[in-house]
């Protein structure tokens, strides 16, 4: 067993130095009766690495990766093209294998570039202050609408129609605990009114901006009829390439932002891990939740970063924290952080642009088919069509034909009718120009 | 003269060591700006092609201004941060001795394995035939799972311990719905990790703390006196937080059942009983796995981890979306309530998606190479070098528990440092000096400045011996009175002790370009 | 000289014209160390004797403090936002947090003089 390093000599000598006749003397205080014996699991035996591969390549191959095909799955996960170096560098030892950054004095390569990730998120979304991560978007959105009952002492939330339904359901399971929750009808391509909604109970509006169809929403106007009522504005962003391109919410009046960061540095990994991304003002600091990084010196005068205002968590706040979370996203944070670092200003606009020019020639050409309307006037790089027949069923048959079309809205609604008939499409850097003509090719095959 | 070649011939006395370097650097030692201070927003390192957009499916909303993002080439971002990844510690490069973290060695095979692009490049909202495979996986881990724990089912999507307590909570409080009934009061112990407390009031319930016994055992008379109707559950660790199996635990599931409520166990020390006892046979009926401990995914500087739970019958069917079925026509993930299975409840959703695949793929990695006589043999190896550090140290230092034996954390106190004028902080520091990562320190706090050691079971043999021996020397020396080398310690790491007040008072959380910085002074 | 009084919880509390001000005193802020933020009432609330009244944080505690007795809150010591070593320095002077309009002026007495506090932290 190669990760076992004592062996039987090693185990005799150190049983003697305990005084210990066997092992089992060491498990004295498990009652006899939930000793399990050898062999009682039904799971195989050590195996070696060749065996391990064999057996999980098996698994592998049984799925079919996005870059074998034409794809443009998006819906909260992006597909980007990170650079090599990213994963190189994640995988030195000091950054794979390294605790949480309790002990500053030997963390400084953790501390100064979640130091680095918290002030590239503040600049992205526009906002005073970001943290360390929380564990992915969704999750950073729940949080969020905590904070704003905590802040503003109010119970109620009211969630947009286009927010993405794993993020409200996930906002739901935590905020109908300290409060209330309120849905506005879902409008595909359209921007619901909301004002009507809040008032003197209301903690906070979540709007998503593209929305879950990718439709670029202008918040100011959300932001102010917020403000008027005394309520907070929380900005949900899913994919953050497009804050290369559209103005942050932080400059239209958002009170916290919470992202996802998977479309930098991580990819897609059916689902997970992924890096939640929260900022908002200064003045709302101490009621953050999740870890804070902040600069400082040591006892000879050099700068050094350490983990600060630490008392609003768990591990000193006990029941009277401001969350109950431990870890953060760590290594997908130092992903993110290198990507960016790599694309910098210039690199990261020129990304977002070239994205948003995909998918707008794509939404041209797929909008031109018969029987196909596009419902988002205005996108990123994901936008949604309007079909003849149900989206499902239709990316079903274009798997048959080797695309990956998209993703149904009726995956993500399966109760909202006017859902079923609609297409949400990403199309990345990623994509070529084969792929779109492809993609066309194929729709307009399946749909005659 | 013999010598005519200028060169001295005799070996030159040693200069001091603290001769100062004119670059600041020193050796290997480099110190390292913020990629603000030297990347510029001109520069990148990608090539992109530049590409005019209009604005016209923009909404009036294109940004304005410049974000004001640094860049650098591709060799300077190496650099950077290989640099600052050489300030930190790290498992690969030396022990890790912190008490119920479970630093143990983090196989690269796991990396390779969930790198694969039929798990790596797979996105979660894909047709469902076309991940048939990551299905099957995530099906095939939770049997993994099930079979150690002896549990009947699993929530799979939590992404970390903490998520998975809230969702064993949040199981609990729905069952408790079902049943009509309404309680508010979870019991935890003084000795709990911070989590527990936190995620109770965070479910909607007040916390009642439970005292331990003198012995390190949690009272289980004073907790059987607080149970009551109005008790939804207790929130147990065990092996508990000092390192002790809890010998009564039997008898405290039965009775927490008899009186109504239900037994969350916090399964973050299950890499001392894996393959050895099944926590399902305890009468547990939630316990969240911390798949970055036991099942040495790695930590990454802080995560990400993977949380999922293993559930009892009474509590499985309130098991949170997406539900994972397999019938005739393969795998299926079920994403709506209106969907489910007959008989589930499920309370709702813990996050989008399906939880996290990575640390999926590498758990089952570690799983597949070990075997179940493996993870046997791993949990016994943790254990018996956890007392063989408790017995090679407990008469130079203090071992509350000291009797023995311990599981696979043993506990120390302050109290062989009273008199020295050097603090569990102090001597925590100096072990940086010495090349360690200090233990885990000050928790449980039931114990006056605990130091809590948990080797694991990848340590060698000579390893351990350092380490004793090492530990040793330091409390021999503290005892003795002196104290040069734990008096701000500590001396040779990357920095000194920083002032942990000043960022505390003065938070500085993101850089600022100068004349925002002085602004903000003002 | 206006009277000073404590809590077993180590709060003091000075009682002149009516109103009260309280504070943390020197052991307490000694076990806490360098305190870092302080949150106090605002102004108009009400508070029972033993209600949770401020927090007081240094960088590894957190501490509730509770009312000695029941007032309506006044005024907050402002000047501790910008400098919480204000605490550390004077505990029982500048340190103060807040003050408050005394409800019942019975319970002041109930409290420790300053030689039995003394006498408890001996004990502790």
């Amino acid at each position: 067993m190669r990760y076992l390093p004592l062996d039987q000599h090693d185990r005799t000598s150190m049983l003697a130095r305990i005084g210990a006749r066997d092992i089992d003397a060491l498990f004295r205080d498990v009652p006899k009766a939930a000793i399990v014996s050898r062999g009682t699991f039904d799971l195989p035996d050590h195996q070696g690495e060749l065996e391990v591969e064999r057996a999980l390549s098996r698994l592998a191959a049984k799925n079919v990766a996005a870059g074998a095909l034409p794809f443009f799955c998006g819906a909260g996960a992006y597909r980007h093209h990170v650079p090599a170096a990213v994963d190189h560098l994640i995988q030195r030892s000091e950054f794979l294998t390294s605790y949480t950054p309790y002990q500053p004095e030997i963390a400084q390569g953790t501390l100064q570039y979640l130091f680095e990730f918290q002030t590239q998120v503040a600049l992205l979304t526009g906002m005073e202050v970001a943290n360390a991560s929380m564990y992915d978007g969704s999750t950073a959105a729940a949080e969020a609408v905590l904070m704003a009952q905590r802040i503003t002492r109010r119970a109620k939330a009211v969630l947009c129609g286009g927010l993405h339904p794993h993020y409200a359901e996930t906002i739901e399971t935590v905020a109908t605990l300290s409060g209330r929750v309120e849905r506005t009808p879902v409008t595909p391509g359209r921007a619901a009114d909301l004002t009507s909604l809040i008032d003197d109970e209301t903690a906070c509006v979540v709007v998503q901006s593209p929305d879950v169809f990718g439709l670029i929403r202008n918040l100011r106007p959300i932001a102010d009829a917020a403000h008027a009522k005394g309520a907070l504005l929380i900005v949900v962003v899913t994919e953050i390439v497009s804050l290369g391109l559209i103005e942050p919410p932080g400059a239209m009046g958002a009170d916290i932002v919470a992202a996802e960061g998977q479309s930098l540095g991580n990819g897609l990994n059916f689902g997970g891990p992924y890096v939640g991304l929260l900022a908002t003002r200064e003045k709302f600091l101490r009621q953050m939740p999740g870890r804070l990084v902040g600069e400082t010196v040591d006892a000879e005068g050099k700068r050094g970063f350490v983990l600060t205002l630490s008392t609003r968590e768990q591990h000193i706040r006990r029941e009277k924290a401001t969350s109950n979370i431990c870890t953060n996203s760590g290594l997908c944070c130092l992903a993110f952080t290198i990507h960016l670092s790599l694309l910098g200003e210039e690199g990261f606009t020129r990304l977002a642009r070239i994205n948003h020019a995909r998918a707008s020639m794509l939404a041209e050409r797929l909008a031109d088919l018969p029987g196909v309307g596009l419902v988002t006037p205005s996108f990123f790089n994901e936008f949604t069509i309007r079909l003849p027949k149900p989206a499902a069923e239709t990316v079903d048959r274009l798997v048959a034909k080797n695309i990956i079309g998209g993703v149904p809205a009726s995956r993500l609604m399966p109760n909202e009718p006017e859902a079923r008939n609609l297409l949400i499409i990403a199309v990345t850097e990623t994509n070529t120009d084969e792929d779109c003509k492809a993609f066309a090719a194929a729709l307009t095959e399946v749909l005659s | 003269m013999m010598n005519n070649q200028g060169r001295p011939t005799q070996s030159i006395a040693a200069q001091s060591s603290e001769l100062p370097t004119i670059s600041g650097d020193r050796g290997l030692d480099h110190e390292e700006k913020l990629i603000f201070e030297l990347g510029r927003t001109d520069v990148t390192g990608v090539d992109l092609p530049a590409t005019e957009v209009s604005d016209a499916r923009l909404g009036g909303l294109r940004r304005k201004g410049v974000i004001g993002l640094p860049g650098l080439s591709e060799p300077e971002v190496v650099r950077h941060y290989v640099r600052l990844s050489r300030m930190n510690y790290a498992i690969d490069a030396g022990l890790y001795p912190l008490g119920s973290c479970t630093m143990k060695h983090n196989p690269r095979l796991n990396e390779k394995m969930a790198r694969l692009p039929g798990f790596a490049d797979l996105h979660p909202l894909a047709p469902q035939q076309t991940t048939q495979g990551a299905l099957a996986l995530i099906a095939e881990l939770s049997r993994w799972l099930t079979e150690l724990t002896g549990m009947p089912a699993v929530a799979m999507s939590p992404k970390a311990g903490a998520h998975g307590e809230l969702c064993g909570l949040l199981a609990i409080r729905a069952a408790l719905e079902a049943r009509g009934e309404k309680r508010t009061r979870i019991l935890v112990p003084q000795s709990a990790h911070g989590t527990n407390p936190a995620t109770a009031t965070l479910a909607g319930f007040t916390v009642d703390e439970v005292p331990a016994k003198a012995d390190g055992h949690i009272d289980d008379e004073a907790l059987r006196a607080k149970l009551g109707p109005d008790v939804a559950a207790i929130m147990l660790t065990n092996p508990n937080t000092c390192g002790l199996f809890e010998r009564r635990i039997i008898e405290i599931a039965d009775a927490v059942h008899k009186a109504g409520a239900y037994f969350y166990c916090d399964g973050a020390n299950f890499n001392a009983i894996a393959g050895r006892v099944r926590p399902g046979d305890l009468g547990i009926d939630a316990m969240h796995i911390n798949l970055h401990k036991t099942f040495s995914t790695p930590h990454g500087g802080g995560g990400p981890g993977a949380g999922p739970v293993v559930l009892s019958a009474a509590l499985a069917p309130f098991a949170p979306l997406p539900l994972l079925v397999h019938d005739a026509n393969g795998f299926r993930l079920v994403e709506s309530r209106a969907d489910a299975p007959d008989g589930a409840q499920p309370f709702g959703r813990m996050c989008a998606f399906h939880g996290q695949m990575g640390m999926f793929v590498r758990a089952l990695s570690y799983m597949l190479s070990h075997g179940a006589d493996g993870i046997r043999q791993a949990s016994e190896d943790a254990v018996l070098s956890a007392n063989y550090i408790l017995a090679s140290l407990k008469d130079v230092m203090s071992a509350p528990f000291g009797e023995g034996p311990c599981m696979h954390e043993a506990l120390f106190d302050d109290s062989f440092l009273e008199g020295t004028g050097v603090t569990t902080l102090d001597f925590a520091k100096a072990m940086i000096d010495e090349g360690y990562h200090p233990m885990t320190m000050y928790f449980p706090l039931v114990v006056h400045g605990a130091m809590l050691i948990e080797p694991t079971e990848s340590e060698s043999r000579e390893s351990l011996d350092r380490f004793i021996h090492v530990l040793r020397m330091m409390a021999l020396e503290a005892k003795a009175g002196r104290r040069e080398r734990f008096e701000g310690a500590p001396h040779f790491a990357p920095r000194r002790r920083l002032d942990e007040t000043l960022a505390a008072r003065k938070p500085i959380l993101r850089w600022k370009p100068k004349e925002q910085a002085a602004q903000a002074a003002e | 000289m206006s009277e000073i009084r404590f809590t077993d919880q180590h709060e003091w509390v000075r009682v002149e014209g009516g109103e009260a001000t309280v504070g943390i005193t020197k052991y307490a802020a000694e076990q806490l160390g360098d305190v870092v933020y302080v949150e106090l009432p605002e102004a108009g609330r009400k508070l029972g004797a033993g209600a949770e009244a401020a927090v007081v944080e240094s960088v590894k505690a957190a501490s509730e403090v509770y009312a000695p007795i029941g007032g309506e809150v006044v005024a907050s010591n402002d000047a501790l936002a910008g400098d919480p070593a204000k605490v550390n320095a004077d505990p029982e002077g500048e340190g103060w947090f807040f003050r408050i309009k005394v409800a019942d002026p019975g319970e002041f007495g109930k409290l420790m003089s300053e030689t039995q506090y003394a006498d408890y932290v001996k004990g502790l």
